[in-house]
């Protein structure tokens, strides 16, 4: 009898114990990137491409890797939308009789979640040195595009999943036809919803870096078209940690607390969307 | 009538056209895999004009410069970290999991939730970070402890950031399907007098068990592949780890940092592709087993 309250506390303890350690090593993580970070922070950082020099210590920032980021990660979002919302919307609405097939299309699209982007990446490199191509920006989106893809599928599948059973057959005895329903009133009705959805995209895609580092290349310069290489922050951070100079690996602590600060806003913001989404 | 026809024929093509794209996309995402992987080993097949396979995997050495192509190493450094990353991460998780479905009140989980939703959507070069500032340093003196001097880059270093890294991942599965289980099973295991961590023990953990399965054969399927942050910690050196202190040479490391390289030494690309052919089909496997368990254990509830 005794031994059960024992075996009863010690779990209650030890379970409190592993909660408690992961909200205790987020907050360790982001204390050790912003106390490591915050001092090399500068303004210049931000707003400078590296200058000469720059890798050995000089003058100069990381603009180019958080414009480039920028770019990358918004031009695959948009390349991945374009394919995501129409085939999350044909799961859903044009093929809502035909439920297992719609069941091994989504197994097919979790398994293809779990792909590591390493993979993606080195696939991609192999088809771009078969086409001939060099990395560029460009390079670097269509990687990324693919990679997100199921993520930005499943999302927004989970989302549409959800709306009512009557809106599809009220807006069909209205006499729209599925493509008219499907655009003009599931999308609106779920709209906060396919903004988390692109939001969480986004963040997965700034922040990988395994997928780009063949493809998209590096470069010193803030990238002004698509087929010139562009640099990006997950490997600016990485290329200025194997530095042996301490200059340089302060800025690459400096350069993780941009990332940092960017992924929070980008899931506060899809926090902030999908509570709007709660609320409806 | 006529403007109805017309306006009528230009709604018909449009819903056409539309869904001739939604189709379109759709096939192209579910030939997607199927591409990848076979582009993968159309790539890595030249290497087995010269070796057997088995003898790819299990060869210690690793010099391509003189044809040498043993994968071994890289693929024990691979299961080793990830081995040791499901050993810290599954009892946390569970724990963690139980904890916040059965004891801790609902508010609990609604504060818990953004948080593993941040620590989930953190980039891992931000973990990497984080390792080689804490973690690296806390091995190094781990091992000193134990009399070992090493510089702390280690596949326990390796391990344990990606024990974190995949914390979040398998918890939001667990408390899914610690949610799913239905109230009554523990209402009558407590009305018949069983304390709560009983009730937990027999029959909650025992209802779950398929669940659990799922959620680690994803988490080391997530783990297997993680590339940049075990890469910055795992020390890279390329030989036969002997002990969690030793570094150790994942197989997405080994990707990583060839891969400009390759073009001019024979096979050399193949062998890379083959590694990772290996990485997707590993990846694959516990990727897949672990999502038809889930879904065997969703019809069954």
């Amino acid at each position: 009898m005794k031994w059960r309250k024992i075996e009863e506390n010690l779990f209650r303890v030890l379970m409190f114990l592993a909660t408690m350690l992961m909200g205790g090593v987020l907050i360790l993580i982001l204390i050790a990137i912003f106390k490591n970070g915050l001092p090399a922070l500068t303004w210049e950082m931000l707003t400078q491409p590296p200058k000469g020099g720059y890798y050995f210590g000089r003058e100069g920032g990381i603009a180019n890797a958080i414009l480039g980021s920028i770019y990358l990660s918004l031009g695959a979002v948009l390349c991945a939308l374009v394919i995501a919302l129409p085939v999350a919307l044909f799961l859903n609405i044009h093929m809502k009789n035909h439920e297992r097939w719609v069941h091994i299309i989504r197994f097919l699209m979790d398994t293809l979640w779990g792909i590591p982007s390493i993979v993606y990446g080195a696939f991609a490199f192999m088809v771009m040195i078969y086409l001939g191509m060099k990395a560029s920006l460009l390079a670097g989106i269509i990687t990324v595009a693919l990679f997100i893809l199921p993520i930005m599928i499943r999302s927004m599948d989970e989302v549409i999943k959800g709306v009512p059973e009557g809106l599809l057959e009220a807006g069909l005895s209205l006499g729209a036809n599925r493509t008219e329903v499907a655009f003009k009133i599931f999308v609106r009705q779920c709209s906060t919803g396919l903004v988390t959805a692109i939001l969480l995209s986004l963040g997965r895609a700034i922040g990988d870096a395994a997928a780009v580092i063949f493809t998209a290349g590096f470069s010193d310069r803030i990238p002004t078209s698509i087929s010139q290489p562009a640099a990006t922050l997950p490997l600016a951070i990485f290329f200025q940690l194997n530095s042996p100079i301490e200059e340089v690996k302060n800025r690459a602590y400096a350069s993780a607390v941009v990332l940092t600060l960017i992924i929070l806003i980008i899931s506060t913001l899809s926090r902030y969307f999908s509570q709007k989404l709660k609320n409806h | 009538m006529k403007i109805q026809q017309l306006k009528h024929i230009y709604r018909k093509t449009k819903d056409i056209l539309t869904q001739g794209w939604m189709l379109a996309g759709l096939v192209v995402v579910i030939l997607l895999p199927f591409v990848i992987g076979l582009g993968l080993y159309l790539k890595s097949h030249h290497i087995f004009t010269q070796y057997n396979f088995w003898e790819l995997i299990g060869s210690t050495e690793w010099k391509p410069l003189s044809g040498k192509f043993g994968l071994y190493p890289f693929i024990l450094s691979s299961l080793w970290i990830t081995l040791i990353a499901i050993v810290i991460a599954l009892p946390v998780a569970l724990l963690s999991a139980i904890h916040l479905t059965t004891y801790a009140k609902a508010w609990v989980l609604k504060w818990v939730h953004p948080l593993i939703d941040i620590l989930a959507g953190l980039p891992s070069v931000i973990y990497g970070i984080w390792g080689v500032i804490a973690v690296v340093p806390a091995v190094q003196s781990l091992a000193l402890s134990f009399g070992i001097k090493v510089s702390g880059y280690s596949i326990l270093a390796g391990g344990i950031v990606l024990a974190i890294m995949i914390l979040p991942f398998i918890l939001n599965i667990l408390i899914e399907i610690f949610k799913s289980i239905p109230i009554e099973l523990t209402e009558v295991t407590l009305s018949l007098g069983a304390t709560r961590w009983q009730t937990v023990k027999k029959v909650i953990l025992r209802k779950a068990m398929p669940g659990i399965i799922s959620a680690t054969g994803l988490g080391i399927s997530r783990a297997f592949g993680e590339t940049i942050a075990v890469l910055m910690v795992a020390g890279n050196v390329v030989k036969i780890p002997t002990g969690i202190f030793q570094p150790g040479y994942p197989l997405p490391a080994l990707l990583i940092n060839n891969y400009g390289e390759m073009l001019s030494i024979p096979l050399y690309d193949s062998a890379l592709m083959l590694a990772a052919f290996i990485l997707l089909l590993i990846v694959l496997f516990f990727n897949i087993l672990g999502r038809y368990t889930i879904v065997r254990f969703e019809k069954s509830m």
